[in-house]
């Protein structure tokens, strides 16, 4: 058993776990964070997104022993003081979803995407960079509009506080 | 996944000693493979220790044209290095081109070569840039560190700590990704000396792994121009026939992606 350590959500945690535990185990079951999915568990879909000290990774793929010591940020620590993150707000707006399973990870792969580029995204660099996010209702068209709109919008909220 | 014991490494030294504690611990890297293996059940090693958080593994350094990218550097480092750039745009290309956005912020360099998959890109950049592969305990052509499908020279518990090279005076990366994969189903990476000579190397298509096209180097170090390469021959027979494609058709593919290859040098 390993003792695991971590900041979820800001959140200082400590649990015991097998060492062959995944993060994304660890975050659903040790932490009850049901948002992060398991969807192919052969680390194709992206499902399982979550940010490791601010990057995206999959959770699948990864040991929660790995992870001990790091920041997560999962879909759960997004919204702050009752509000939607932006990108979670574009998803809603741009209908970024059907049934929504897929959704955790295309969020937290928004959000790194939006992250790394800022707002000069472009549809080519979204759809480049959704390569390992997938989405079986195959809604990817308004996930793209979606992304690009939030990308807009934080680089407008950005370049207001500047 | 079976049961395994985790442990972290905070230096080289430290990571042999636990390495050596058991005949079945493996090193971790980024784990980007070896963790998807564990879980189908393919790898069981009761040991692993963590390379992650080892220091000395880390960074890139570019003296002149001389790079140097330590074993635990993620892929998307390499991708998006302004100094690496400068020098070997081709290096970038290719690391932005292995699996997606987050397996490129796990997987690293040294991970990838030790494991040399024969579909892997890295294999292909470090034989076609001559690069010299730095383990723990001595210095590695690359031309003697790919051995076969998954095999390489280094020894038991033997680290790659880094890999060095001179940066070419041009080269190109082309690669047929698997469309489900993203494995190369062929890749070629081209590069060009600054006396001329060229080195082509081939990923993906060979049925022992990576290998280098002494005939497209001859005719590339003679002219660096895409036409040149439809009048070499590319034989079948070292080529892989699986139920992507067979042996000819990998057979043209690596004359398409080496065109392309040096058309985008």
């Amino acid at each position: 058993m390993a003792k695991v350590t971590m900041t979820v959500n800001g959140r200082k945690v400590a649990k015991e776990c097998e060492d062959r535990t995944l993060l994304v185990h660890f975050i659903r079951e040790n932490l009850g964070l049901t948002g992060t999915h398991v969807g192919c568990d052969t680390s194709q879909c992206g499902a399982c997104v979550v940010h490791m000290d601010g990057k995206a990774v999959k959770s699948c793929s990864i040991l929660a022993a790995q992870a001990a010591g790091s920041e997560i940020l999962t879909i759960e620590g997004l919204a702050a003081n009752g509000e939607l993150h932006p990108v979670q707000a574009a998803f809603r707006q741009n209908h970024g979803l059907q049934c929504g399973f897929c959704t955790p990870g295309m969020v937290m792969t928004a959000v790194d995407m939006i992250n790394r580029y800022g707002a000069v995204l472009d549809e080519k660099t979204v759809r480049e960079n959704l390569e390992g996010n997938i989405c079986r209702c195959t809604g990817y068209h308004n996930i793209v509009k979606a992304i690009l709109a939030a990308a807009t919008e934080m680089g407008a909220a950005r370049q207001a506080a500047e | 996944m079976y049961e395994t014991t985790y442990h972290r490494a905070s230096s080289l030294a430290e990571a042999v000693r636990l390495r050596a504690d058991s005949d079945e611990a493996k090193y971790l890297a980024g784990g980007m493979t070896l963790i998807p293996t564990m879980k189908q059940r393919l790898a069981a090693p009761s040991e692993l220790v963590d390379l992650r958080h080892i220091a000395e593994l880390r960074g890139i350094a570019v003296k002149g044209r001389r790079v140097r990218i330590g074993a635990g550097t993620p892929h998307n480092e390499v991708a998006t290095s302004a100094a690496i750039s400068a020098v070997c745009p081709a290096l970038c290309h290719l690391a932005a081109l292995i699996g997606d956005p987050l397996v490129r912020h796990m997987g690293t360099l040294g991970g990838s070569i030790a494991n040399n998959d024969p579909a892997a890109d890295y294999p292909a950049a470090m034989l076609g840039l001559d690069a010299t592969i730095i383990t723990d305990r001595r210095e590695i052509p690359a031309g003697d560190f790919f051995t076969g499908l998954f095999e390489t020279a280094l020894e038991d518990g033997e680290i790659v700590v880094a890999a060095t090279f001179e940066a070419p005076a041009r080269a190109g990366y082309s690669k047929f990704a698997n469309p489900a994969s993203r494995f190369a189903m062929t890749g070629v990476f081209a590069a060009q000396a600054a006396d001329g000579t060229v080195r082509v190397a081939v990923t993906g298509a060979g049925a022992n792994g990576v290998f280098r096209h002494a005939g497209l180097e001859a005719a590339l170090t003679r002219n660096w121009s895409p036409d040149v390469v439809s009048d070499v021959a590319v034989e079948t027979g070292d080529l892989l026939s699986d139920l992507h494609g067979n042996a000819d058709y990998r057979a043209n593919l690596v004359k398409v992606m080496a065109k392309r290859a040096v058309a985008t040098a």
